[in-house]
């Protein structure tokens, strides 16, 4: 094989984990990616004379380590200042390459920690985790390149300064932490999903960032929410194709034409949910996911199984009793007997402030008005709905349902 | 490494504490320092007497400026540290909150800044 694209791919697979177990030895972000671009440039010069190594990754791991090493030693002599990590690492210690994978799961958890700003653990993650340059980071998150480089800087300055360790916490923290990690997977997932400012829902590339590395969670730490996530974003990824038309403008699940969802992935993502519902207790994106799946496995909203979506949400309402699960509740339950079912539950739900301002509560009471036929409330509610979401798409969607009224009439 | 585990909590709610509730807090707290001196993590540390027992100095222009308070319109107000030695943010953060005042207070915690060598 040629040199170059063999080069390529151990770069593309290896070097997010060759770059981990390099921020491990060396103690630093920056100097890491320092020595692993030139234990890369090291391998371009010699792969082509010696002959690739047997293991690619331990030998960019131990150039790069030994680059760092000279790069520290150069700074003391200028500074006369003992570094921590030099007094870690003596020069003659080889480093440890043999687990390379548990070094990545640790720098998940680092760029995770709930000790730093959620912005920052964002950034940090697309940067470090998923090998994302700044420019990508900042355009993926819609942010000035130059606010992200700065939150990034600041975040590895916290990790540095206040200690927060490299590790992958102990078992009686993890549920906790792993918490945290997911929330910011699922929250890059749907920053690409549905884009809050702009004019286009989908973004696809920080939709799939967030599947890889959610797959790449489910190989390091096989615990049931991460599979559960991994089905959950699957499953809503899988009708990327089918929830916008030409225009951009939004359909709703109702009028999505099934046959342009992924089947591929609605059955990858259904695999994974069988892997979840293995393993208890079954939290809340498993139970997210086993929502998504029941829409998946319906041909059309009429033979949908609404029983087994209501009895879900009532479920994850037990465990995380918020106004919106009980909106979507509300919605079930109306699709399983009848508008006015779900209007009942919908008013009961009017005394929530922040719920009064949530446009998805008008759009969905606007909409139950319509199916039992009371097309003024349905006109004031859509109307409601519209004055309060700043998003293009979802702004068109209303329009044309007020649009849709005016001519039934 | 060393962290300051700053202890904030509204003086409202001990106001409105009974004897026997404030009498169980302050034994609670010492049962923790023990263990944390067991632990070898506690370096010192010491509640203070109430905000309205405060002083604050200021120079400005060569001038001392001494002011009663701060009574800062902050909801919390500072009401004890502990020097704690830990291994890293992860077991400060562990320490920290075992402190019974973080059930209704809160602590910050902060790694403390070494001194550069003297000249």
């Amino acid at each position: 094989m040629n040199i170059d694209k063999h080069l390529n791919n151990i770069y593309r697979q290896q070097s997010r984990r060759v770059q981990a177990t390099l921020i491990r030895l060396l103690g630093d972000f920056d100097l890491a990616e320092e020595a692993m671009q030139e234990a890369f440039t090291a391998a371009i010069k010699q792969w082509p004379e010696q002959g690739i190594p047997d293991n690619p990754a331990a030998w960019l791991i131990k150039t790069g380590h030994r680059r760092g090493i000279d790069h520290i030693r150069r700074r003391q002599t200028a500074s006369h200042n003992l570094s921590r990590v030099a007094e870690d690492e003596p020069y003659t210690s080889e480093p440890d390459t043999d687990h390379i994978d548990d070094d990545l799961l640790r720098l998940i958890f680092t760029c995770c920690h709930p000790g730093l700003a959620v912005e920052a653990q964002l950034a940090l993650t697309l940067r470090e985790i998923c090998g994302l340059t700044t420019e990508q980071v900042a355009s993926a998150l819609l942010q000035k390149p130059a606010t992200t480089a700065q939150r990034i800087v600041r975040a590895k300055r916290k990790i540095r300064d206040a200690g927060i360790p490299y590790e992958v916490p102990e078992h009686r923290e993890l549920p906790e932490r792993l918490e945290s990690v997911l929330k910011v997977i699922y929250l890059i997932f749907n920053e690409g999903y549905s884009s809050s400012r702009g004019d286009t829902v989908v973004n696809v590339s920080l939709a799939s960032e967030a599947i890889r590395l959610a797959r790449l969670l489910a190989e390091l730490l096989p615990e049931g929410e991460v599979f559960g996530l991994l089905a959950l974003m699957l499953l809503h990824d899988s009708r990327r194709n089918a929830r916008q038309d030409a225009n951009g403008d939004l359909i709703t699940l109702e009028e999505q034409d099934r046959k342009l969802w992924d089947h591929g992935q609605i059955r990858s993502g259904l695999a994974w949910l069988e892997q979840a519902l293995q393993l208890a207790p079954t939290g809340a994106y498993t139970l997210q996911a086993s929502i998504a799946a029941a829409h998946a496995e319906a041909t059309s909203t009429d033979n949908t199984d609404w029983a087994r979506i209501a009895r879900l949400y009532e479920a994850l309402y037990r465990q995380t009793p918020s106004p919106v699960i009980a909106l979507n509740h509300a919605v079930a339950v109306a699709m399983r007997d009848t508008p006015e079912e779900g209007l009942k539950l919908l008013d009961q739900l009017t005394g929530h402030k922040a719920i009064q301002n949530y446009y998805l509560f008008h759009a969905a009471r606007a909409d139950l008005f319509r199916r039992s036929g009371d097309l003024p409330a349905a006109k004031t509610a859509y109307q409601r709905a519209l004055a309060l979401t700043q998003q293009g798409p979802e702004q068109r969607f209303l329009n044309q349902r007020l649009t849709d009224l005016d001519n039934a009439r | 490494m060393k962290y300051v585990a700053l202890v904030y909590y509204q003086e409202s709610i001990i106001n409105s504490m009974t004897e026997k509730e404030w009498h169980d807090l302050n034994q609670e707290c010492i049962a923790g320092v023990e263990r944390l001196t067991d632990q070898g993590k506690f370096v010192t540390g010491q509640p203070l007497q109430p905000i309205e027992t405060a002083t604050t100095v200021r120079v400005r222009d060569g001038e001392v400026l001494i002011s009663d308070g701060p009574f800062a319109e902050t909801k919390e107000q500072l009401a004890g540290f502990y020097l704690l030695d830990a291994n890293d943010l992860n077991e400060a953060l562990q320490l920290a909150g075992r402190i019974p005042p973080a059930r209704f207070g809160s602590i910050e915690v902060r790694p403390v800044r070494e001194l550069p060598p003297k000249d």
